[in-house]
């Protein structure tokens, strides 16, 4: 590769793998790690969650991660939204990220749903003001104004996503990362959010998907991973590799 | 480096706003006197526990219940700031699996809630002033000096719990426990006088809230302004602890989410 391709590629994963030490219970205690320490007990069963993976996005490209269940798609898409560290390699992401992971992980069910908004928004590293001029905004996404000033605990998992989807998407992010959120909501939901996903790409967004769904990962992507247990299985444009995984 | 840490900081400060008023909506949730709860709570601890020990236990301390009263504001700070920073981590576990965001963030939150806390239990300290035969005096003004020194030396020591308590859960329990014998190793409800000498290390000289606790009683409650060498032992064990809390909590708060 030349130096003149890297100003194309928007994330750049450099030979990352993703050690876990799987002991056979958890050790939580000083008691328990004292005994097992004099014992020798203390074995860590490694596992390579993730193994030598390097991969680049271009600027404004789809890209797709595909894999049976552990192959590692989750892990990855965690390390380059940042969220864990990895072993060993690294990662360069040039611009601003919207994670679309497991929407709403910053609710507090007790709080409202207006003040999840600010909470979920600051979490996500937004300013007060920013949030409160962008609040119309979330709530018409969302759909939810009628139900505005309710704890988020008496939501259907179905409103909280739809609500998580909203304050995620407000900003228009450079990468957004998408893990198996586009089938939250009903059908309706779903095609706005496909909407507001086109929307970010004629923005010249990018994007990194994870699905099971191969239909909707072969109409959207451009380029496809493939990974299996951890390591590089195929990289391609999304029709060849879909066709091989499927077939396989 | 630190420039990009103070940037991120800045970015993230409006998290911290949030979290800390999260704690108090959640607190007085439903609740109909709602946050004034955060005033008549420690008005009416207050005046309980000084009727218990003044009628009780009495000490040969002039003006005894404001002595306690002292005592107890600072203690129950510091037990406050320090058990809830350490469980911060946990709780906010499935957070931190699923977002980037500054996890010290979290911890700092705490303190700074306690603090918010402990301004609300001054106010009632205040009160209850007015009514002794303390007068009030200009040195009386340095009394928000030792707070900010006990908040240092709070997060710091929040720091580290919260990182080790992520590793070793017994600590949270273990702390529990030591906190009860802290309290009554530190000087707030007995006159410094009354320990023999052959505990006085582990009341006085190892202990560091004892001298946190001397600089708060000194401005509030003796009107006397704390010696320069008293506010440099406060300050260096606020700032020794605080650099240590950092340096632990750097130096784990990867492995963090192997764990949680």
């Amino acid at each position: 590769m030349t130096n003149g391709d890297n100003a194309n590629y928007i994330v750049e994963v450099n030979n990352v793998s993703m050690r876990f030490n799987l002991t056979k219970e958890k050790v939580d205690s000083i008691k328990e790690y004292v005994i097992k320490l004099a014992t020798r007990k203390l074995f860590f069963e490694e596992f390579w969650a993730l193994n030598d993976i390097s991969v680049q996005v271009k600027r404004g490209e789809v890209f797709g991660i595909i894999g049976y269940n552990g192959a590692g798609k989750s892990t990855l898409l965690k390390i380059i939204a940042g969220v864990i560290k990895p072993t060993k390699g690294s990662v360069i992401v040039k611009g601003t990220m919207a994670p679309l992971i497991e929407l709403g992980a910053g609710f507090d069910m007790d709080l409202s749903a207006r003040e999840n908004i600010y909470l979920n928004g600051a979490i996500l590293g937004h300013s007060r003001k920013y949030i409160h001029d962008k609040f119309d905004e979330i709530v018409d996404f969302s759909g939810l104004h009628d139900f505005i000033d309710i704890p988020v605990k008496n939501y259907s998992s179905g409103m909280a996503a739809r609500l998580g989807f909203a304050i995620a998407t407000i900003t228009e992010p450079d990468v957004l990362i998408v893990d198996e959120v586009l089938g939250i909501g009903d059908i309706r939901f779903q095609k706005k959010c496909e909407q507001k996903i086109n929307a970010m790409l004629k923005k010249k967004a990018t994007v990194i998907m994870v699905s099971h769904s191969i239909s909707e990962i072969e109409s959207m992507c451009d380029r496809v991973l493939w990974l299996e247990e951890g390591s590089f299985k195929m990289l391609g444009q999304a029709k060849e590799v879909c066709a091989v995984y499927q077939a396989g | 480096m630190l420039v990009k840490q103070i940037e991120n900081f800045l970015k993230y400060r409006f998290l911290l706003q949030e979290l800390v008023a999260r704690d108090f909506k959640i607190k007085y949730r439903r609740s109909v006197l709602g946050i004034l709860w955060s005033l008549l709570n420690p008005l009416i601890t207050m005046t309980v526990i000084s009727i218990v020990f003044s009628q009780l236990f009495r000490f040969d301390v002039p003006n005894y219940h404001v002595y306690v009263l002292t005592g107890l504001v600072l203690f129950f700070f510091y037990s406050d700031a320090t058990s809830t920073a350490m469980n911060a981590v946990l709780i906010n576990s499935a957070l931190i699996k699923k977002v980037y965001i500054p996890k010290y963030i979290l911890v700092f939150s705490k303190p700074i809630s306690a603090m918010v806390n402990m301004l609300f239990s001054c106010i009632a300290l205040f009160i209850i002033l007015l009514f002794s035969d303390v007068r009030f005096q200009l040195v009386n003004l340095l009394f928000p000096l030792p707070l900010v020194y006990i908040f240092i030396f709070s997060t710091g020591i929040g720091l580290i719990l919260s990182a080790y308590t992520v590793f070793y859960r017994d600590l949270a329990h273990l702390y529990t426990v030591g906190l009860t014998a802290w309290m009554y190793l530190t000087p707030i409800i007995y006159p410094i006088e009354i320990v023999p000498e052959r505990f006085l290390f582990i009341v006085k000289t190892y202990n560091p809230l004892y001298y946190f606790l001397l600089c708060f009683r000194e401005i509030v409650f003796y009107s006397r302004g704390p010696s320069l060498q008293l506010h440099l032992t406060c300050l260096s064990l606020a700032l020794g602890a605080l650099v240590i809390g950092i340096y632990i909590f750097y130096r784990n708060q990867d492995r963090f989410i192997l764990h949680i």
